[in-house]
């Protein structure tokens, strides 16, 4: 039996990792692979929680974040493509049109 | 016991190779590396007694965003991000900012960690539902029906305008 508190520090440890990666990488599509790491950590959180209070409300919820993250993963695939084809580049240092 | 050992090793796999992901130099590591944090997490949901959960994980994470993810790369990847320098010049700041940010979560849990006593079973959201598949569905289609249909909206939405967004420039336009 693994207590809940066991679980939420693993989901924190996990969305720290995918902050970390945010702020700190230059390449957008480990910047996009971040941010499926820190849902991936709600997505525990939330699982966590239905086991501990024996309901399947989290379950639920969990399912709807997976959705979230799959349109997410699919409209900013896009916009990395079509910004792609404007400036041959993967760094987001070099993207600063709106820039002032 | 089991429960123990299963958190244990698929957490340590998680962490370690999350940690990797944002470390790697080569896009596609760092793509393998999550897939390795995903299906770990799988691993996680079926020890919480989540095996839809752990299905759709596999199936949708793995199976299709990392996919779609590699793809990109495949389309786009150019060789020469992989010499140049990874991190920006800002790092110290978010290594800092991040710290004080695992320190407040760390913090409360490990401050309220006595209130996660196991809770009485609450009433069960379907009545006489036997698996985890069957209650998960029986929610989503009675009590989170309306959110279910927003959801797949959404997903409508996303879709066209991922298509929008990657199409050719015709000459009409």
């Amino acid at each position: 039996m693994v207590a809940t508190h066991h679980y939420l520090f693993l989901a924190a440890a996990l969305f720290t990792i995918g902050v970390i990666g945010v702020l700190t990488r230059r390449n957008i599509m480990i910047v996009l692979m971040s941010i499926e790491l820190m849902m991936n950590a709600v997505n525990i959180n939330l699982i966590a929680f239905s086991n501990h209070l024996q309901q399947v409300n989290g379950q639920i919820f969990a399912i709807f974040v997976i959705t979230v993250a799959a349109a997410e993963a699919a409209v900013g695939l896009g916009i990395v493509i079509a910004m792609f084809k404007n400036k041959e580049t993967m760094n987001i240092n070099e993207i600063d049109l709106m820039k002032w | 016991m089991l429960e123990l050992a299963l958190f244990y090793i698929f957490g340590t796999i998680a962490v370690v190779s999350a940690i990797l992901v944002i470390t790697q130099h080569n896009v596609v590591h760092s793509a393998i590396f999550l897939a390795g944090t995903l299906l770990s997490v799988a691993g996680i949901f079926l020890a919480l007694n989540a095996e839809f959960l752990a299905g759709v994980q596999v199936i949708v994470y793995v199976g299709g965003i990392l996919v779609l993810f590699v793809f990109v790369i495949m389309l786009i990847a150019v060789e020469r991000s992989t010499f140049e320098r990874q991190f920006n010049r800002q790092w110290k700041i978010a290594l800092i900012t991040s710290a004080i940010l695992i320190g407040e979560l760390v913090y409360v849990v490990y401050q309220g960690r006595d209130t996660f006593v196991l809770a009485e079973p609450a009433v069960p959201l379907v009545q006489g539902a036997a698996g985890n598949s069957q209650q998960v569905g029986m929610g989503l289609y009675t009590t989170y029906l309306l959110p279910f249909e927003i959801a797949s909206i959404l997903l409508l939405v996303a879709i066209v305008g991922a298509v929008v967004l990657a199409k050719k420039k015709t000459q009409t336009e």
